[in-house]
């Protein structure tokens, strides 16, 4: 008789190569997705020593920050800034030097990395992914343990197709009750940020469970573990359900026939055994939580939509009230104001967080027959080519450009600063994405996170509005 | 990667907490396809304030950096430690430094030092003094001394050995191929369904 486990603990002793000594162990890696930003430097190192990459067959290769997200016929030779081109260019050389799988940029399959894996079917229950991207979490929705890696990582998992691990410790999130109509799994996520703090998770890995998480979607799931690097998370993990091998049946590279009913028989495995311990407990009430706005520039300054930012005279820690006051005047905002009402600039609905066609669909809903308001420049960026179509399919691109949306292709887009969609200095955003850092979707821009819902609704009103409002 | 023994260096202190990488390390600075050369860009926003600390005497010559809780946070870029790096930053020293950052420091022959707030604000006020701001970091004896006082931090075994050594990890693990080869050829027969090629 074994002692209980956790998820997480399974998949980890599924994947140990050898113990290293002092709790560090050689981890065999199942999934190794692979950027344009995080890997020139790894396939350079790889050269430099003379090292093949072990295992192409466990690799994928696809571009995703860089790229343009309109003008995509043009293909590579049609992304204007040299460097950006430059960076794709070498992902494409890196891959066919080494023999590693890649979707082209002109590919219908093409799209933010942590959007294709799953929806290729690549992305299973049980398995180790890793991605030189720190949203690889996203990737745990499905019970396997993921998480984001630097360059040099990305270079020993393509020498060896491991990676040397300290062990983590195990977080349980337990969400009870069900999340109000309009509130969705960003919210939950924010919320969670928001009570556990950026360094909340620090060093643990967090298990979601609770009616709550049950009852999302996969797609719901994926954006729940998808933030759970900014509570800073090494990794996030949902145990696998019906819900999970429902989705991934019939998924382009997810085992057929037999060798599905195989597979499904050790998912159900996958799950915390009774009695399993945990190193800590969250218990969150989804029924308390509305829909979230973040005010500052860390995830974890997030209130709720009817709420006020703070007021740094009401802190007494001088260094977290320099610090408050310094986040107030860069977002523009005075002290104790209300996030109702503040008007924005733009809309970006997109990205790894919120890119999916569930989120499509729920900022489509908001908007009905309504129009983006005058002045305010919103983009609707799908996670993949295949997002795109399946939008396409029913009619939501018509919904978003009869009221004035821009409807982009497949890209991290506005996300980060690294392609042409960017924010100018002083510009708010109504952003879907995971990131409110100071200039991170653009110098000098101003982000507040929140839900495809919201950010809709935020498009329609020229102001941050209670999405509910337009139900 | 550059071994790791004694430090004696000039501290610089970052009072700011939750750091996060793309403040270390913006995103436009990520289009370059080479490690070196991103010290001029570290800190680029922060950098534009002549009085920022790095643009100032002693600390323009820092080799450590004392800062807030939680830096590191945020994105898995390596550029922000090649970033520190490349201006000669070979120590950070922190209440909390995040996963991902910490682990990529290692990587790079630069020392990641977790210590308890009271300690780092403490060295936060002798750094901000130029007179107090030299401080010694010793990896072997695990300690950072400095103005008197010394400070014990900890870390990993291995860890600390392969930064003493200047170890290539990659070097290290292919030694164990017959491991990997082993592990993998069970798992072929145990989980089938996992080794799909995209196509």
């Amino acid at each position: 008789m074994t002692a209980p486990r956790t998820l997480f603990r399974k998949v980890w002793d599924a994947h140990v190569v050898r113990e290293l000594g002092d709790g560090a162990v050689l981890l065999y890696i199942d999934r190794h997705l692979v950027n344009e930003v995080t890997s020139p430097q790894a396939f350079e190192g790889l050269r430099a020593a003379g090292r093949t990459v072990r295992s192409p067959v466990n690799t994928l290769a696809v571009a995703d920050h860089n790229v343009p997200t309109d003008n995509r016929a043009a293909g590579v030779a049609g992304i204007a800034e040299a460097e950006s081109r430059i960076q794709v260019e070498t992902l494409e050389a890196n891959v066919a030097k080494f023999g590693v799988p890649y979707v082209p940029l002109l590919s219908k399959q093409q799209g933010i990395v942590h959007i294709i894996g799953p929806e290729l079917g690549l992305t299973l229950p049980g398995s180790t992914i890793v991605c030189g991207d720190s949203h690889t979490s996203t990737h745990g929705a499905f019970g396997a343990l993921a998480f984001g890696i630097g360059t040099s990582e990305v270079e020993h998992v393509l020498a060896t197709q491991t990676l040397v691990q300290q062990p983590a410790r195990a977080m349980l999130v337990r969400v009870d009750g069900r999340l109000g109509a309009g509130v969705t799994a960003k919210d939950l996520i924010l919320a969670i940020i928001g009570r556990i703090g950026t360094a909340g998770a620090t060093g643990h890995v967090i298990e979601y469970a609770g009616e709550a998480v049950t009852a999302l979607s996969m797609s719901g799931r994926m954006t729940l573990c998808n933030m759970s690097i900014e509570a800073g998370a090494r990794a996030g993990m949902i145990a696998p359900d019906a819900k999970t091998y429902a989705w991934l049946e019939g998924r382009p590279h997810a085992p057929k026939g037999a060798a599905f009913a195989a597979a499904r028989a050790w998912w159900e495995t996958l799950h915390s055994d009774p009695g399993a311990q945990f190193d800590r407990t969250v218990e969150i009430d989804a029924g308390a939580i509305a829909p979230m706005v973040t005010w500052g520039t860390s995830p974890e300054a997030v209130t709720t939509v009817d709420g006020t930012v703070p007021d740094p005279a009401a802190i007494d820690d001088p260094a977290i009230r320099g610090q408050c006051a310094a986040m107030l005047d860069y977002m523009g905002l005075s002290a104790g104001a209300r996030l109702a009402g503040l008007p924005i600039d733009m809309v970006f609905i997109g990205s790894c967080t919120n890119g999916r066609l569930e989120d499509l669909r729920s900022a489509a809903a908001v908007v009905g027959t309504r129009r983006v308001a005058d002045g305010v420049r919103a983009l609707v960026v799908p996670g993949s080519g295949e997002v795109k179509a399946a939008a396409e399919a029913e009619g939501l691109d018509r919904v978003f450009i009869d009221a004035g949306f821009e409807w982009r292709d497949a890209g991290c887009s506005m996300c980060l600063g690294m392609n042409p969609d960017k924010l100018a200095p002083g510009q708010r955003c109504a952003s879907t994405s995971n990131r409110n850092f100071e200039g991170r979707q653009g110098p000098r821009g101003r982000t507040h996170l929140m839900s495809p819902a919201m950010a809709a609704a935020a498009a329609l009103s020229g102001r941050i509005v209670d999405c509910r409002e337009f139900a | 990667m550059q071994p790791f023994a004694k430090l004696d260096a000039i501290a610089a202190p970052l009072p700011l907490e939750n750091v996060d990488t793309d403040k270390i390390l913006a995103a436009q600075f990520l289009k370059t396809v080479h490690r070196a050369g991103l010290g001029k860009a570290l800190f680029a926003a922060l950098r534009q304030d002549p009085d920022f600390v790095l643009n100032r005497s002693p600390w323009d010559r820092a080799g450590i950096l004392v800062a807030g809780a939680n830096f590191g946070c945020g994105s898995s870029r390596e550029h922000a430690p090649w970033a520190l790096l490349d201006f000669g930053i070979r120590c950070v020293i922190a209440p909390g430094i995040a996963d991902i950052f910490y682990n990529n420091c290692f990587k790079n022959g630069i020392l990641p030092i977790r210590l308890p707030g009271e300690e780092v604000t403490t060295l936060m006020t002798l750094a901000s003094d130029p007179a107090t701001a030299p401080m010694v970091v010793d990896l072997k004896a695990q300690t950072v001394t400095a103005a008197g006082c010394a400070f014990h931090f900890d870390v990993d075994a291995k860890r600390k050995n392969d930064l003493l050594n200047g170890i290539d990890e990659i070097a290290e693990t292919l030694k164990y191929t017959p491991d990997i080869d082993r592990h993998e050829a069970m798992a072929q027969s145990q989980r089938p369904w996992m080794r799909t090629a995209y196509s």
